[in-house]
């Protein structure tokens, strides 16, 4: 009984040890978790999720002061992936900071811009062009639709236009899966 | 809307279990004329308690029923558990088993495709827990006329002496346990040439059921060739150091369940190994603890307890045999190889 | 002398159907009212549009620029009127628009004049860059750039060249119907395309179900009279015209996904490709027609000689469509994809037009689960598990199978064909295929987001950097004239006052982006938090900056 509880304890000792050098040794460098984090996030800083950008939101959310379900831009997958990486439990997105939306670029009317620079001092990603009392213009590639342009501009020129689907972005479907009975019993058997 | 291919083979699930089904026959009949009707009552009574079981499980599950039965899938379950008991068995525990293997086995799993266990030795794995005595008589060659062998079925009152309660491996168990050496107990009169009067031929019949199966693609070459392998190996290696503790490497492929095992129990698509090198582990494996148990256990047969075991095993096996992808087999070549 | 074939595992023998449109030769279609050519038709950059509309074009006018190397030119078939650049649909499973030319032919035919190009005189460099501008890419179906292919890769040289005329489809017969009609051209193409690739043999292979095509091209190859080009027939099995399946027939290569067959010193090409480049370069004819099979449930199923651009309707009507047609498809039975559009155009990918009745493709029987049989992993040419793939796609778990190399699957359909449980397994692969293309894009686009995020911060520090070290400056001027009471007075005198500076500055600017952005809080917090680290940076340079000033005064 002693000898058994003195192995017991030496080997909790040992393996402590190990894993206390283990620690210490193969410490990483940095915070990877904001890394991981961020790269998750959808980067269109657009600050719904009551945050200046997503690297801050992705700060807040390992120093856990965020809850996972805060950007509507990742939408749901978003807060699963979250969710998987954390190993937290999956919650819906939390409707207080917006919901999941088709993907828009914003469309700047060119004929009434007045070109008061107001929507390219709002864009955080720099994907509007064009100079003082001049048409501005917005590079649709660049565009994370954060409509944070929308508000400021005083001549109400600017339209969130969702993405067209096109050849080149179009994607297979789903296959439709044909093994139940009818459609209208599916949500009873998820919620089993 | 659906898309390519547009072309689809003439194949279907149904059609691979009715050929399953059909392979079985031969052995099935050799198996009645040998030992009498009890087995057809006890195949019929499995037979609907499968169908019984699955309708109903459907229906509760909400899926498609009249598709699902057709696909054949639970009587081939319900004539591998009629074939693997002894006849004359009392109904209720073939409906036991039956349901056992249908719905535990099966639908609880998630249904055809899904469940990680092969039913039918989950079935008897059960059975011969619960009913070790009852499992273990099984009628003499001739042993009673047809009239006593529906009585026994539907619950008749047994006389025990009727029932010459030994298979060969049963009473080459007792023997051994008994003191007295292999070539003693193969004496005795249930010991035909090889595996056991009567047994002999009825596992050649499952061979043949099996050749079958074989020639029409149904199975491949792998978990038989591996089951018979392993199975002659160890039980040759074993007979050769020590023959009088040790039955022959042909004894153990004639007797019992091995044959049946090889070709159609292991051959059991969803619960086994599918790359090649895998269904051999899985199937050597199978054949490695089943002769162990039959020389070492505390039953006189484990296939079904191998089955179960390796079944546990399955992922692993196939995700440590992924046969490798076209392309991806060499280091690519320095310049053309021409 | 090719002494051995190899094999490639798995593959299916479906029932080739080919005889129905080889019983009449190929056909030359005559015009439709009006041509669509798509600008986009290849794999790389979409060629950007050198007509306008209104503009006369002459046959064989690029109308179409190659968008960079990695694109190919597009040009009119014949000569006529341009009268919409705008999208239409295309022969593509969305049935989606994208930007199309629309000629109407002016009944002339009259051909643009010539520029002489003497390609046994030119650079491969050079030939490269004819056939790009004529607009030549890979007729097999995959409209690969045929300028990029036609390169030797690092060593300089290649083994065997191989000239795919496998056409294993069941169906199809536009390669075997030119195999028979111009070997010869074919083959001198192949001799072209051997001297750029410096390959030392040329492979022409075709499938054992073309016995015609075999002796046309083993005459023409006798009368080329060329020691290292030979005409190898392999044995009939579907995918054998894969090019990957092809080149390990013929050679033992297996070329994995993601590599180029030149690096294992092979490289393949359609025979179709083969006569476009010597038309090409001998005729100087860009590509602007192509032969294809429409079979099916149509009347009089044939092959057709037809200019790029034409609505495929007007080559169902030439064939007769069957009025029980119930879809139409572009490739055949085992690839091919379905056409949402019957006005959509024939494109330099269309091999083979396919009208389907319940009949002829019975619908698929209803989907049942997976039985793990492994039939598919026996039938699968890439030697995969196709079941694995079916079963991480459809739980939409694509990193696993990505792991069980989903991408190697080259879609052939060899799985569903076989598949007990009649599953449409490669519906699952293309599904998650897209799915995985599209989290790519989504990736990407998040990263450059994240670049100039991080860009347009680092930038609005720097200015407000620059401008508090200005104002810092011009305050740290002021202290100057007044007489010194001591280092360390003057240090903690002037950074008081330079704090206040800073922070009335800060204030100033706060202010400023409030007015401005009175209307958008959310845009106020990053510029917010940006300026509280900013007066922090500012106030340890300004510091540091007035202790080492202040000794030297
Ligand atoms: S809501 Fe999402 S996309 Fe918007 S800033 Fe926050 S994390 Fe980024
Ligand atoms: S253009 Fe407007 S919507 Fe697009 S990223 Fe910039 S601020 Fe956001
Ligand atoms: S062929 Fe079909 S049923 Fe068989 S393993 Fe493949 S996917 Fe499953
Ligand atoms: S479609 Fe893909 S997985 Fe299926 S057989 Fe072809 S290569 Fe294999």
């Amino acid at each position: 009984m002693i000898t058994a509880l003195i192995v017991m304890a030496g080997l909790a000792l040992v393996l402590g040890a190990t894993l206390g050098a283990a620690s210490v040794l193969f410490k990483t460098q940095g915070d990877p978790l904001v890394d991981k984090i961020d790269a998750i996030l959808p980067q269109t800083q657009c600050g719904q999720c009551g945050y200046p950008g997503c690297k801050p939101y992705a700060t807040a959310i390992a120093g856990g002061d965020a809850d996972i379900n805060q950007c509507p831009p990742g939408g749901d997958e978003g807060v699963r992936k979250l969710a998987d990486l954390l190993g937290r439990e999956y919650k819906p997105l939390n409707a207080e900071h917006g919901i999941e939306k088709p993907k828009s670029v914003a469309v700047i009317d060119e004929a009434t811009c007045i070109g008061c620079t107001l929507c390219i001092q709002a864009c955080p990603v720099d994907a509007i062009v064009g100079a003082a009392k001049q048409m501005h213009t917005i590079v649709a590639d660049l565009c994370t639709g954060c409509e944070l342009c929308v508000p400021p501009c005083p001549a109400d020129c600017i339209d969130m236009v969702p993405v067209a689907e096109t050849v080149d972005n179009w994607k297979w479907r789903y296959p439709v899966f044909e093994l139940k009975v009818q459609p209208a019993t599916l949500p009873a058997k998820e919620a089993a | 809307m659906y898309n390519s291919p547009y072309l689809r083979q003439n194949t279907s699930v149904r059609r691979v279990m009715v050929t399953v089904l059909v392979a079985m026959l031969p052995a099935i009949a050799l198996q009645v004329w040998l030992f009498g009707i009890g087995l057809l009552l006890q195949i019929a009574i499995a037979s609907a308690t499968a169908l019984a079981c699955e309708a109903a499980m459907l229906s509760l599950r909400r899926r498609p029923v009249a598709r699902a039965l057709g696909d054949g899938s639970a009587l081939v379950t319900a004539w591998l558990i009629a074939v693997c008991l002894p006849p004359l068995l009392p109904w209720w525990m073939i409906v036991i088993g039956t349901s056992f293997a249908i719905v535990i086995g099966k639908h609880l799993y998630g249904g055809l495709g899904q469940n990680p266990f092969n039913p039918a030795m989950l079935a008897y794995c059960v059975l011969i827990i619960s009913f070790p005595a009852l499992m273990s008589q099984w009628p003499g060659l001739q042993g009673s006329d047809a009239a006593t062998q529906l009585d026994w079925v539907l619950g008749g009152e047994r006389v025990l002496d009727a029932v010459t309660g030994a298979t060969p491996l049963d009473a080459l168990r007792t023997g051994l346990l008994g003191n007295a050496d292999v070539s003693a107990v193969m004496q005795s009169a249930a010991f035909g040439h090889l595996g056991g009067a009567g047994w002999e031929w009825v596992a050649l019949a499952w061979g043949a059921g099996g050749l079958l199966l074989l020639a029409l693609r149904i199975i491949t070459w792998h978990i038989p060739v591996a089951f018979l392998g392993a199975m002659s190996l160890v039980s040759g290696v074993a007979w050769l150091i020590d023959p009088s503790h040790h039955a022959s490497p042909a004894f153990h492929l004639l007797a019992g369940g091995t044959m049946l095992g090889a070709f159609f129990i292991a051959t059991d698509p969803v619960s086994g190994a599918t790359t090649p090198r895998g269904k051999l582990i899985f199937a050597a494996g199978i054949a490695l603890i089943a002769w162990l148990i039959r020389a070492f256990g505390a039953y006189p047969d484990g296939i079904a307890f191998a089955v179960l075991l390796l079944n546990i095993c399955v992922p692993l096996i196939d995700i440590k045999t992924q046969p490798p992808v076209f392309g991806h087999k060499v280091e690519p070549p320095e310049g053309g190889t021409r | 002398m090719l002494s051995k074939l190899f094999s490639f595992n798995g593959g299916v023998k479906p029932d080739p159907n080919k005889s129905l449109s080889t019983r009449e030769p190929i056909a030359r279609l005559a015009l439709p009212p009006q041509l669509v050519i798509p600008l986009h038709q290849h794999i790389g950059g979409t060629p950007r549009p050198l007509v306008s509309v209104g503009d006369k074009v002459l046959r064989g006018q690029r109308i179409g620029a190659a968008d960079g190397n990695v694109s190919s030119a597009v040009h009119a078939p014949t000569s006529g009127h341009v009268v919409a650049i705008e999208p239409r649909p295309m022969p593509h499973a969305s049935g989606l628009s994208s930007p199309a030319v629309v000629i109407e032919p002016d009944g002339q035919d009259i051909a643009i004049e010539r520029e002489p190009f003497d390609w046994h005189a030119a650079a491969p460099g050079e030939i490269r860059d004819f056939l790009r501008d004529a607009g030549v890419v890979g007729l097999g179906g995959a409209v690969f750039p045929s300028h990029l292919k036609l390169n030797p890769g690092k060593s300089g040289h290649t083994d065997t060249l191989v000239i795919n005329g496998a056409e294993c489809e069941p169906f199809i017969t536009c390669d075997d119907m030119l195999m028979r009609a111009e070997p010869g051209n074919i083959l001198r193409g192949a001799l072209i395309m051997q001297r750029m690739l410096a390959a030392k043999q040329v492979l022409v292979a075709l499938e054992d179900n073309k016995p015609e095509a075999a002796v046309a091209l083993k005459a023409a190859a006798q009368a080329l009279g060329h020691a290292s080009l030979e005409v190898v027939v392999v044995p009939t099995r579907y995918p054998a015209g894969g090019a990957k399946q092809l080149i390990r027939v013929l050679t033992g290569i297996e070329v994995p996904h993601g590599s180029r067959s030149t690096d294992f010193g092979v490289q393949c090409f359609n025979v179709a490709t083969a006569l476009a480049v010597w038309r090409a370069l001998e005729h100087g004819e860009p590509l602007t027609r192509r032969i294809v099979t429409v079979t099916g449930n149509v009347e009089r199923p044939r092959n057709f000689d037809v200019a790029i651009g034409t609505p495929i309707s007007h080559l169902f009507a030439a064939a007769g469509l069957k009025p029980d047609t119930d879809k139409l498809i572009m490739g055949g039975p085992m690839m091919g994809i379905p056409l949402p559009n019957i006005d959509a155009p024939v494109v330099k990918a269309t091999n083979c037009l396919l009208a389907s009745s319940p009949t002829l493709f019975a619908p698929p029987e209803p989907e049942l689960p997976c039985i793990r049989c492994g039939e598919c992993a026996r039938a699968c040419p890439a030697d995969l598990q196709p079941f694995e793939l079916y079963w991480h796609s459809r739980a939409r778990n694509f990193g696993r199978a990505q792991e069980y190399k989903l991408f190697d699957c080259i879609e052939c359909g060899c799985c569903a064909y076989v598949c007990p449980s009649h599953i449409p397994l490669v519906d699952y692969y293309r599904y998650a295929k897209s799915e995985i293309w599209a989290r790519e894009r989504d990736k990407d686009a998040a990263d450059s987001a994240r670049e100039r995020f991080e860009f347009r911060n680092w930038r609005a520090d720097r200015e407000k950097e620059e401008k508090a070290a200005k104002l810092a400056a011009r305050n740290a001027a002021k202290p100057a004239v007044k007489p010194t009471d001591g280092a360390g007075d003057a240090a903690t005198a002037a950074d008081d006052p330079k704090k206040a500076l800073i922070e009335a500055a800060m204030a100033r600017a706060r202010a400023q982006k409030e007015a401005v952005a009175a209307k958008n809080t959310d845009a106020l917090t990053p510029a917010q938090q940006a300026q509280i680290d900013v007066a922090e940076e500012r106030r340890k340079r300004a510091s540091a900056l007035s202790g080492s000033d202040a000794p030297a005064e």
